[in-house]
């Protein structure tokens, strides 16, 4: 249950408006280290790739002063109830952020690999897959900013699609790589970026999760519907 | 009222709220008073309004509320104590084993040895320690000197303050230090072997150390019996209640496991009271 009212001690109501700020400016250093992610794998761009892997120590750092924060405010506010969800919630979804970027930025080494291979097929079900992913986490930080559930639920929900391109995308990779060993090593790393882009969603549904939870008290306990079926996927050689 | 509370649907007994609530590890137990629809007026002020809370059975149910909220009148009614001034009077039931705590004609003093009483400000009477224990036991019970004894070794065990005082029981109770003054009033109260024990803010006159020596107290005592604590810390109450009832302006508010009032009240107002938003 969110508050409207404010604090009486309003140096207690300012640091809760912090963990505010703090997530929001986090966000968009991580959203950005996507896009730039995406940008440098889809239209090879080395820019982009240097800029996301160079926001990385940014994105940690914010991390671990995130959690001092926390820390902090645990030990001399003793918060409860809507302070308490919030506090711990801001704790746990800048640990999804913090590994949002990992993964943007091993995304990006990657396109740095990928440059050096001209790919005899296009990238369209990656670019794809991207933009849902850009979709979704740009939704999710704008709905912690406003603290919107009902947002929230839309990225737990829309996480499906993500999975089912990433599913297609696995098996048309393997396709590639049966028909020319010469496609191997460019395809394991678009196996790789496709699962790190695949990962990121992940990570956009938990806070979704820990945003539902802060707001109103209760777990979102109910199975997530989980699309990513490429653990059981097998491709066989056709036989001609 | 929309409360949230027990007796909304009519049935929802502890057991039901705790079903309600799976975090919950407390309320658990079968009502030992079980309070419906009680009012209290002081003259024609209604403190108490249509009050519906169940005392867990060897739990700790703490009360919460801003002063004046109602919380000790309601401690005030289960032991009778408003009988001592005239104009204050209570409607609605308590009951405890089959009778109800407010019927006329009730005998105060059993009533009163089934429930004990522990207040703010520890109250040692100007005797002995020893004799602190032993007047409350003779007016209900005869013992011989060596059941007395064993008696007052007992209540002060049961207390934790035996291994303090045990060599100097006939000294007066009045040289103790704060904390071990409140740590006799429990012994005195638990020495006639009550059923419940009221506590209204036990240790808001103490020190943090002796404090934490009756809140573990509490905590052993509820083995034994069924304790309600009125405070105002709120970490108390987090710290030592099982079952916690928010009261407001002479309302039941709100009333849960500790871990549910403190994680995830339902009611507005509760999570507003609690987190320090208004009161």
């Amino acid at each position: 249950m969110a508050s409207d009212a404010e604090h009486i001690v309003k140096s207690f109501e300012n640091e809760l408006n912090r963990l505010r700020t703090k997530i929001a400016e986090m966000g968009g250093m991580v959203e950005l280290q996507v896009v730039n992610a995406c940008e440098a794998v889809v239209n090879r761009n080395a820019d982009a790739a240097t800029a996301a892997v160079s926001a990385d120590p940014a994105v940690d750092a914010a991390e671990r002063e995130m959690e001092q924060f926390v820390i902090r405010l645990l030990a001399l506010r003793q918060p409860v109830a809507g302070d308490l969800r919030r506090i711990v919630s801001a704790l746990k979804i800048t640990g999804d952020l913090e590994r949002i970027g990992d993964y943007a930025a091993n995304v990006a080494k990657r396109s740095v690999v990928l440059q050096q291979f001209s790919l005899p097929f296009t990238l369209s079900g990656l670019a794809h897959m991207g933009e849902l992913v850009q979709e979704n986490l740009k939704s999710i930080i704008d709905a912690v900013g406003d603290s919107d559930t009902e947002k929230a639920l839309e990225v737990w929900r829309s996480d499906e699609r993500i999975d089912a391109i990433y599913n297609a995308l696995f098996r048309e990779l393997i396709t590639y790589m049966m028909e020319d060993p010469r496609n191997i090593t460019p395809c394991t790393h678009l196996l790789f970026i496709a699962k790190n882009l695949e990962r990121i969603g992940d990570h956009a549904t938990n806070i979704a999760e820990t945003l539902y939870y802060s707001v109103t008290g209760e777990p979102l306990t109910s199975a997530r519907p989980k699309g990513d079926t490429s653990a059981y996927a097998v491709v066989r050689p056709g036989r001609e | 009222m929309s409360a949230t509370n027990q007796a909304e649907s009519g049935q929802a007994t502890p057991i039901a709220m705790a079903a309600m609530t799976p975090t919950s590890q407390a309320v658990a137990n079968e009502p030992r008073i079980a309070i419906k629809n009680l009012d209290f007026y002081y003259g024609t002020h209604k403190a108490l309004k249509g009050i519906n809370l169940n005392l867990a059975d060897k739990q700790v149910t703490g009360m919460i509320g801003p002063s004046g909220c109602g919380k000790s009148t309601l401690l005030r009614v289960l032991n009778r104590m408003y009988d001592l001034y005239p104009g204050q009077r209570a409607t609605g039931e308590a009951m405890l084993d089959g009778q109800n705590i407010i019927a006329p004609g009730l005998d105060l003093n059993r009533l009163r040895s089934k429930i004990g009483m522990v207040f703010q400000k520890p109250t040692p009477f100007p005797m002995s320690i020893y004799n602190n224990i032993a007047f409350g036991v003779k007016l209900h019970e005869k013992l011989t000197k060596s059941q007395m004894d064993e008696r007052v070794e007992w209540s002060l065990t049961r207390a934790a303050l035996w291994g303090e005082v045990k060599d100097r029981l006939n000294a007066p109770a009045g040289g103790m230090s704060g904390g071990q003054q409140q740590r006799l009033c429990i012994a005195r109260t638990i020495a006639v072997r009550p059923e419940v024990i009221l506590f209204d803010e036990p240790t808001s006159a103490l020190d943090p150390i002796s404090t934490l020596k009756i809140e573990e107290l509490i905590d052993e005592l509820k083995s034994e019996f069924t304790i309600a604590i009125v405070t105002h810390n709120m970490q108390q109450a987090a710290r030592c209640a099982d079952q916690v009832a928010f009261f407001y302006l002479g309302e039941l508010v709100e009333v849960g496991s500790a871990t549910q009032m403190f994680t995830a009240p339902r009611e507005k107002r509760t999570q507003e009271y609690i987190t320090g938003r208004f009161g």
